[in-house]
């Protein structure tokens, strides 16, 4: 048998229900595994060790009892952008610090309902806004397949804790390649599902009409899993999309005769890394050799989604930011009046990129720019998802690389946010058109870091881009090796 | 497209953020170079194009108005560092000028 840490959710499922291995153990093991590691990995900002094992405790009993839920005593980890009751959620900042939720996000409260055990929460770019986890308040997380190197972001931690085997599953979100772009750089499998696919309760906004919870995983079947779980109408949010919700694993076929894969010439752009090129190339091949019929097809509007995304999420972002004001969570600063009070607690409790994206929007929505820069960026969104439509017209999924470069070094883009920005310039144009995404692993650099290949589907094609991953994560074994620490 | 440190601080000051003189001439840099980026989509024809304001398919939700017990109020105020006899404690909203 592997080492408990070394399992994926299916593999830990079957130990589990066989009765060879207990909850508790699975449970103590990865806690181990975070207390050896964590130390140079500084994937967490909460570990919930006594939580954690009073929840495998339970999950033991209630398998004895006879109960069997689909997730029972299965560790996950969950970004800190989502509430979790009585468990800190700083969402990576300042201005919450010592914040208790008094509610459950729904997402988390379905994987508990399913049996799982929460190990605690990760490290990510402050309000999830950012690419390398850098702009968090309190720690930079190291990725376990170069600790000089950033783990991408903003779901850094929970992409970090599941490449290094501290925990086989992961939620992060993306409101702009927030899950497929660190999954891309840390080697294993992100997914993003479709705008209102999963309930967006007790996940703290940051832009609300792009943002996404999704899984990150060791493998497709396991992101299948979860999905399948997380997915779902809830009458708590009402962006959540009433379709019911398939069986996620039947998806999960070898076989790919006929499947329509489009590639996009605009993902392949100069000064895009060539090794990442090559290995989504071969990746395409592969598909090909397997069945698949490629198409060459065309999103001509492609190198507006950046401008466009830092326009729009800034404008939403400064609408949900105002929240923060230190009055009803978090800590406030001393003043004389309400106003200086908001001022000096915002001002010194947001960090340098969320103030600089409040800025941004505030200017976008401000009297006299409104028409010139957030009408327009939304009229161009309308382009970008007309031409997914067109595309998804002509073929059943598009595949390109999920990131433009494999991962930088820590300090290598903070001191330029636009260099920073392009880090995600092959993910943001999914989130302007609330259609689904994955990233898995397809290849290595000669340095020995993970290359990402991004499947992208149609709105609600979440099986199409699972059935693609999986039969081309079947085919290969990138997704068997793990990071040396 | 360069903006002024005025502007800076208007905006700024809309935000409610307070900014050192190190941030606001930081910002007024990069903040410019990020909107003399954006400025590219000016270019693109967009007279019969209608705005995306969401990609939902959906019409405007609605639920039964019915009466259901809501978050115990102790609960919410906890998060609060600062509050009294049930209610939030805040400081002066209005100014003597005011």
């Amino acid at each position: 048998m592997n080492e408990l840490t070394d399992l994926t959710i299916s593999e830990a499922q079957g130990l589990l229900r066989a009765g060879q291995i207990s909850a508790v153990e699975l449970t103590e093991a990865h806690l181990e595994r975070i207390s050896a590691l964590d130390g140079q990995i500084h994937a967490f900002l909460t570990i919930a060790a006594d939580r954690a094992l009073e929840q495998a405790r339970r999950a033991d009993a209630r398998r004895l009892s006879g109960e069997a839920p689909p997730l029972l005593g299965i560790p996950l980890a969950y970004k800190d952008v989502l509430a979790t009751e009585g468990v800190p959620t700083t969402c990576g900042s300042r201005i919450l610090e010592g914040y208790l939720p008094p509610y459950t996000a729904t997402a988390v409260a379905r994987l508990a309902q399913a049996g799982a055990v929460m190990l605690g929460k990760t490290n990510m770019d402050e309000f999830a806004m950012g690419s390398s986890t850098e702009n968090s308040a309190y720690q930079i997380t190291a990725n376990p397949w170069d600790l000089q190197r950033v783990p991408g972001g903003s779901s850094g931690g929970s992409a970090a804790a599941v490449a290094a085997h501290m925990v086989p599953g992961a939620l992060g979100t993306d409101t702009g390649g927030s899950i497929r772009q660190p999954a891309a750089l840390c080697g294993v499998v992100g997914l993003k599902p479709t705008y209102g696919r999963v309930s967006r309760y007790g996940l703290v906004a940051f832009a609300s009409s792009l943002d996404q919870i999704g899984p990150l995983t060791r493998s497709v079947a396991d992101a299948a899993a979860l999905l399948g779980v997380i997915a779902g109408h809830d009458s708590q949010d009402s962006t959540s999309l009433p379709q019911p919700v398939p069986d996620y694993s039947r998806a999960l076929r070898e076989d790919v005769q006929g499947l329509r894969v489009g590639v996009p010439r605009e993902y392949f752009i100069d000064g895009m890394a060539p090794e990442v090129e090559a290995g989504v190339r071969q990746a395409v091949e592969l598909l090909q050799e397997l069945g698949a019929e490629v198409h060459e097809v065309s999103l001509p509007h492609t190198d507006l989604a950046l401008p466009v995304y830092y326009l729009i999420a800034p404008a939403e972002c400064s609408a949900n930011l105002a929240r923060f004001e230190g009055i009803r969570y978090g800590p406030r600063a001393e003043a004389e009046s309400m106003w200086d009070g908001y001022r000096a607690t915002r001002g010194g409790g947001f960090g340098p990129e969320v103030k600089r994206r409040i800025m941004l929007g505030t200017y976008a929505l401000s009297a006299g720019y409104y028409d010139a820069y957030y009408l327009k960026a939304q009229k161009v969104r309308t382009l970008i998802k007309r031409d997914f439509d067109q595309a998804f017209d002509q073929v059943d999924v598009i595949a390109c690389p999920a990131s433009p470069t494999t991962a930088f070094k820590v300090g290598e883009r903070m001191d330029d946010p636009l260099q920073m920005y392009l880090s995600d310039v092959f993910t943001l144009a999914v989130n302007l058109a609330g259609i689904c995404g994955i990233s898995l692993p397809c290849g290595f650099d000669t340095r020995g870091l993970p290359i990402g290949l991004q499947i992208i589907g149609p709105a609600l094609g979440e099986e199409r881009i699972l059935h693609a991953a999986y039969a081309y994560e079947q085919a290969t074994d990138w997704h068997m090796r793990a990071p040396a620490l | 497209m360069t903006l002024s440190l005025e502007e800076v601080e208007h905006i700024a000051e809309l935000a409610k953020l307070a900014l050192s003189d190190e941030e606001k001439a930081r910002y007024r840099e990069q903040l410019s170079a990020i909107l003399e980026y954006a400025a590219r989509i000016q270019a693109v024809d967009t007279d019969d194009i209608l705005p995306t304001a969401t990609v939902l398919p959906l019409d405007t939700v609605l639920r039964e108005d019915e009466v259901r017990p809501s978050m115990p109020r102790e609960k919410l105020l906890a998060g609060s560092r600062e509050h009294e006899q049930g209610m939030y404690r805040v400081n002066a909203v209005l100014d003597e000028s005011a």
